[in-house]
């Protein structure tokens, strides 16, 4: 189970002093067909890259907001670790990049008849991201319109 | 950090009229910012979906993640545990 006494002490005392950023009003768009005939997109913020993909930029003051398109035929053997974060193992990741965006797995449910189809671009994001103006404001909006000019029905977000 | 970060992307995506749900880590995170669906898991930080080389595992997860898509009847913010 992930407990915040995994962190460092100073990591702990940044947390207890910061404000979390409340959705209000919780958006809802229900799936209005089978998912069995939706397509999936996934987004992933382990900051995963394909080889000749910049980097993501730790260095940028309140998180790198940028994302790359990872296409959806991509496997996950072929996925680089670039999070710079300490605040979590990156063992599992580096040995098998599904345990963070599984991108091999959502194929196999495509496969099964689980799902309709994967999306032909998945997105992938560095998620240390302290100060998120950046991300409201311009990157999750371009984010979305990715997924909506390809089609997809369901996104599915996994953190690491 | 990324548990926020990816609920505030999924919101927008919620918004422009995509279904989303997200996998969280940090349960108190999660009650804080409240993404429309959200499937917390039992697992370290940096092991969202369970365990590398576990393929059986990682579609458990993916399997509840995506039940939560499909409950119709489920009304916002949802925030189910996985067991």
């Amino acid at each position: 189970m992930a407990q915040t006494d995994e962190l460092s002490f100073r990591y702990r005392a940044f947390l207890k002093a910061y404000r979390w950023r409340r959705i209000d009003p919780v958006p809802w768009s229900p799936l209005g067909k089978p998912l069995a005939a939706a397509r999936l997109g996934l987004v992933s913020s382990a900051g995963l890259t394909l080889a000749g993909q910049d980097g993501f930029d730790s260095g940028v003051r309140g998180g790198d907001t940028s994302y790359r398109v990872i296409p959806g035929d991509a496997t996950a053997a072929v996925l680089e670790d670039h999070h710079r974060s300490e605040s979590f193992d990156h063992t599992g990741v580096r040995r098998d990049a599904n345990v963070a965006f599984p991108v091999d797995r959502v194929r196999e449910l495509a496969d099964r008849g689980t799902i309709g189809s994967v999306a032909p671009r998945h997105l992938s994001f560095m998620g240390s991201v302290t100060a998120p103006g950046r991300l409201t404001r311009d990157t999750a909006p371009a984010a979305a319109e990715v997924f909506v000019e390809d089609q997809v029905d369901v996104a599915l977000l996994v953190p690491v | 950090m990324c548990n926020q970060t990816v609920s505030l992307i999924g919101a927008e995506m919620e918004r422009r009229g995509i279904t989303t749900v997200v996998i969280q880590l940090l349960r108190h995170i999660a009650r804080a910012v409240r993404p429309p669906r959200a499937l917390w898991v039992p697992y370290p930080l940096g092991y969202p979906l369970g365990a590398p080389d576990d393929p059986a595992l990682q579609h458990r997860v993916l399997a509840a993640a995506l039940a939560l898509v499909e409950d119709q009847a489920a009304e916002p913010p949802v925030l189910r545990d996985f067991l």
